[in-house]
C-alpha cells in the first residue's frame, strides 16, 4: 500500500461521506426541533432528479444544485404539512413520503427520459481545489480537492453548532425539541419553528441528492439515493445531535463505505454483495457499541397539537 | 363497536376515492389518458376470473402477510419498518431448508420450510428488538438498516453459497415438488399460501380480541406506562414477543412466496412489499380482517399497474405515489376525525 493508494482511499471516503454529511447536518437541525423526518430519503432522491433536470435544462451544474435543493425543500414541505400542520404520526408520514418520493422520481424520470436504460450524461460539478490547503500531505487532496458542495458541509458544521448552542434562535429551537409545552408557554411558536427546521433539513437533503447526481455519479438513476436518507438519520444518532460530531460521523461512514473499493482493489477476495452490506452492518454495530443511551431530544417524534 | 367499524370502512373508502382522484390527476398531468389507463388497470386486475385469481390474489398473498406483520407490531407500539428484511431472511431460510431436505416427503418438508421461514424472520426481528430493549435504541432506524442487510445477504446467497448448481444465473436451484405449496384453485396460479394468509388473519383477530396476550399487546401499544403501572404488565416481554411474532409473520411471507410461487430465491424477490405493507396495514385500520381487504386492494393495484405499463405506457413506479397518497389520506382523515371529536379545539 503506497501513498497514492491511501490518498485515493481517503479521497473516495470523503466523496462518499459528503452527501451523508449534508443530509445528516440538516436532519440534526430538524431533530433538534423535535421532528424526525424519515422522508429524508424522498428529499434526497428528489434533489438528485431536480439537480439532473436543472443542470440539463440550463447546461450549468450550479443551477442544478439550486434546483436540487429546491426539490428537497418541496418534498420536506409536504412532509411538514402533514406531520406538523396536521400532527400526523411522523414515522408513518415520513415512510409514506419516502415511498412517494421514490415512486414519483422514478415515474417522472421514465416519462421524461424514457426507460430505455441508456444512462443520462449530466454536466458535472468539477472539483475545486482550495489553494494551499489541498497541498497538505495525505489529507489535503482528500478533504480540499472536492466539489464545492463539500465545502458547504465543512462550513455548515461549525456554523450550525454555533447557531444551536450560542444563539437565541438556536436555544429556542432546542427548547421546542426538548420541552415544547414550556417553549409554547414562553411565547415560542412551536409549529413554525418545527416547520422551518424541517424545510431547512429538506433543503440540505436535496443538496445531498444534487451532489450525488452532479458531483458523484454524473448521471441520474432510479432509486440512486440507495438508503442514504436512512443512513443519514443513523449518522445523526452517531453524532449525538451535535453538528461537529455529525460531520465526523458522516466522514467516518464514508470511509467505511470506501473500504469496499479499497479491499477489492487489493484483491481481498470477498463477494461484493457483502461489501455492499458492510456500511449498514457497521452502522448497526456503531449504534449498539457506541451510542449507548445518549439522549435524543426529549420531544422527538411527538406531534405538537395543543394550540 | 359497529359504529367504529363503519367509521373505519368510511375512512378506507374515502382514502381509496381520494387516491383514485389524485392518481387520475397525476396521470393526466403526466400526459396519459386516464380513461385508457384505468381500463388497462381494471383488465389487469379484475378482467377475468383467471386474472383475478392468478395475478391479483397471488400478488395479495405477500401483501396480506407483511401487512399482518406490520399491523400487529404497530398495535403494540413497535415501529417495525423492517418487514422487507424479515421477508428476505424468511425466504433465505425457507429455500435453504427446502433444498437441503429435498428427499423428505411433502407432509414434513412443506411445514419445515414454513417453520424455517418463520424462524428466519423472527431472528431478523430479534436484532432490533434487543437493541431497543437492552440499549434503548429506537427500532425505526435499526429495522430499516436490517432491511438493507437482508437484501444484500439474499443477493450474496444467490451469487455465492446458494447459487444454482449450473452456476449461470444469480438464483438458487428450484425447490423439489415436495417443498412446494399445492395449487389452491386448479388451472390458476393461486396457491395454498392465500388460504394460509386468511387463516393467519383469522387467528390473529382472535388472538388480539380474545387472548390475554392480545389484551396485553393492545394495552402496551396504547400506553406502555399505564400498562406497566396500572396493568402490572411486563412491557419488555410484550414488546419482545410482538416484535418476534411480527418478524415471524413477515418471514412466512418470504417462505410462502418461494414455496408457493417462484420455487427459487433470486435477487429482487420482493419489490418492496415490506414497505407497501405499511400502507396495507394503515388502510386495513391495523385490524387483521381489514388487512386482508386492503391486501387484496393493493394486490389488484399492483396487478393493474403492470397492465397499465404494458398497455398504456404508464411507468409502474406510479404505484409508489399511490401508496403514499393512501397512507397520507388515511393519516389525515384520522387526525381530522380526532380533532372533530374534541369539538374542533
Amino acid at each position: 500500500m503506497n501513498e497514492i493508494e491511501i490518498a485515493l482511499f481517503l479521497e473516495s471516503g470523503v466523496r462518499l461521506g459528503i452527501p451523508l454529511a449534508l443530509a445528516a447536518l440538516g436532519e440534526t437541525i430538524t431533530e433538534r426541533s423535535g421532528v424526525i423526518n424519515i422522508g429524508l430519503e424522498g428529499s434526497i432522491i428528489a434533489g438528485a432528479l431536480g439537480g439532473a433536470v436543472g443542470a440539463l435544462a440550463f447546461g450549468d451544474p450550479a443551477v442544478g444544485v439550486m434546483a436540487g435543493a429546491l426539490a428537497g425543500v418541496a418534498v420536506a414541505f409536504v412532509f411538514a404539512a402533514f406531520a406538523i400542520g396536521l400532527g400526523t404520526d411522523q414515522i408513518i408520514t415520513g415512510t409514506a413520503i419516502t415511498l412517494g418520493g421514490l415512486g414519483l422520481t422514478g415515474a417522472v424520470y421514465q416519462a421524461r427520459f424514457g426507460a430505455t436504460g441508456t444512462a443520462l450524461t449530466l454536466p458535472t460539478l468539477p472539483s475545486a481545489p482550495v489553494p494551499l490547503l489541498s497541498d497538505i500531505p495525505w489529507i489535503g487532496g482528500a478533504l480540499f480537492d472536492q466539489a464545492p458542495t463539500a465545502y458547504v458541509a465543512y462550513a455548515l458544521a461549525p456554523a450550525l453548532w454555533y447557531f444551536l448552542f450560542r444563539t437565541a434562535w438556536g436555544l429556542e429551537l432546542r427548547a421546542v425539541g426538548e420541552a415544547p409545552i414550556a417553549a409554547h408557554a414562553a411565547g415560542v411558536r412551536v409549529r413554525r419553528v418545527r416547520f422551518l427546521a424541517t424545510v431547512f433539513g429538506g433543503g440540505l437533503a436535496g443538496l445531498a441528492g444534487a451532489h450525488l447526481a452532479l458531483a458523484h455519479a454524473g448521471t441520474f438513476a432510479e432509486g440512486m439515493s440507495a438508503g442514504r436518507g436512512f443512513i443519514a438519520i443513523a449518522v445523526v444518532v452517531l453524532g449525538r445531535w451535535n453538528p461537529l460530531l455529525v460531520l465526523c460521523a458522516a466522514l467516518f461512514f464514508g470511509a467505511a463505505s470506501a473500504l469496499q473499493f479499497f479491499l477489492q482493489a487489493f484483491g481481498f477476495d470477498a463477494p461484493y454483495q457483502l461489501f455492499l452490506a458492510l456500511p449498514y452492518v457497521l452502522t448497526l454495530a456503531a449504534l449498539a457499541g457506541w451510542v449507548g443511551r445518549s439522549r435524543a431530544p426529549a420531544a422527538l417524534a411527538l406531534p405538537w397539537r395543543s394550540e | 363497536m359497529a359504529k367504529d367499524v363503519r367509521a373505519r370502512v368510511g375512512v378506507g373508502v374515502v382514502a381509496v376515492g381520494a387516491t383514485a382522484l389524485i392518481g387520475a390527476v397525476l396521470l393526466w398531468w403526466g400526459g396519459y389518458d386516464p380513461q385508457v389507463a384505468a381500463g388497462a388497470m381494471f383488465r389487469g386486475s379484475f378482467g377475468s376470473w383467471n386474472t383475478f385469481a392468478s395475478i391479483t390474489l397471488v400478488r395479495s398473498v405477500p401483501l396480506i402477510l407483511t401487512g399482518l406483520a406490520v399491523s400487529l407490531a404497530f398495535r403494540a407500539g413497535v415501529w417495525n419498518i423492517g418487514a422487507e428484511g424479515q421477508l428476505y431472511a424468511g425466504a433465505i431460510a425457507a429455500v435453504w431448508v427446502g433444498l437441503r431436505g429435498a428427499t423428505l416427503p411433502a407432509l414434513i418438508l412443506v411445514p419445515a420450510v414454513l417453520m424455517a421461514a418463520t424462524l428466519g424472520g423472527a431472528a431478523w426481528a430479534m436484532v432490533p428488538a434487543l437493541m431497543r430493549l437492552r440499549l434503548g435504541i429506537g427500532e425505526v432506524i435499526t429495522t430499516i438498516l436490517m432491511n438493507f442487510v437482508g437484501i444484500y445477504l439474499a443477493a450474496y446467497m444467490v451469487h455465492g453459497p446458494l447459487q444454482e448448481s449450473r452456476g449461470v444465473f444469480p438464483q438458487t436451484d428450484r425447490l423439489v415438488e415436495a417443498a412446494r405449496l399445492p395449487i389452491l384453485v386448479p388451472s390458476t396460479r393461486l396457491h395454498l399460501g392465500f388460504a394460509l394468509a386468511l387463516l393467519l388473519a383469522a387467528g390473529l383477530a382472535v388472538l388480539l380480541r380474545r387472548s390475554t396476550f392480545g389484551f396485553q399487546l393492545r394495552a402496551v401499544g396504547a400506553s406502555p406506562e399505564a400498562a406497566r403501572v396500572a396493568g402490572r404488565i411486563r412491557t419488555g416481554r410484550v414488546v419482545l414477543a410482538s416484535f418476534l411474532v411480527s418478524g415471524g409473520i413477515a418471514g412466512i411471507a418470504g417462505g410462502v412466496e418461494i414455496s408457493g410461487l417462484t420455487y427459487a430465491l433470486y435477487e429482487g424477490l420482493s419489490p418492496g412489499w415490506g414497505y407497501t405493507a405499511i400502507a396495507v396495514a394503515l388502510l386495513g385500520a391495523l385490524d387483521p380482517i381489514g388487512v386482508v381487504v386492503a391486501g387484496v386492494f393493493f394486490g389488484a393495484l399492483q396487478a393493474g399497474a403492470g397492465a397499465m405499463q404494458r398497455e398504456a405506457g404508464v411507468p409502474a413506479a406510479w404505484v409508489g405515489v399511490v401508496e403514499a397518497s393512501v397512507i397520507l389520506t388515511v393519516l389525515a382523515l384520522a387526525r381530522l376525525r380526532a380533532v372533530g371529536r374534541r369539538g374542533g379545539s
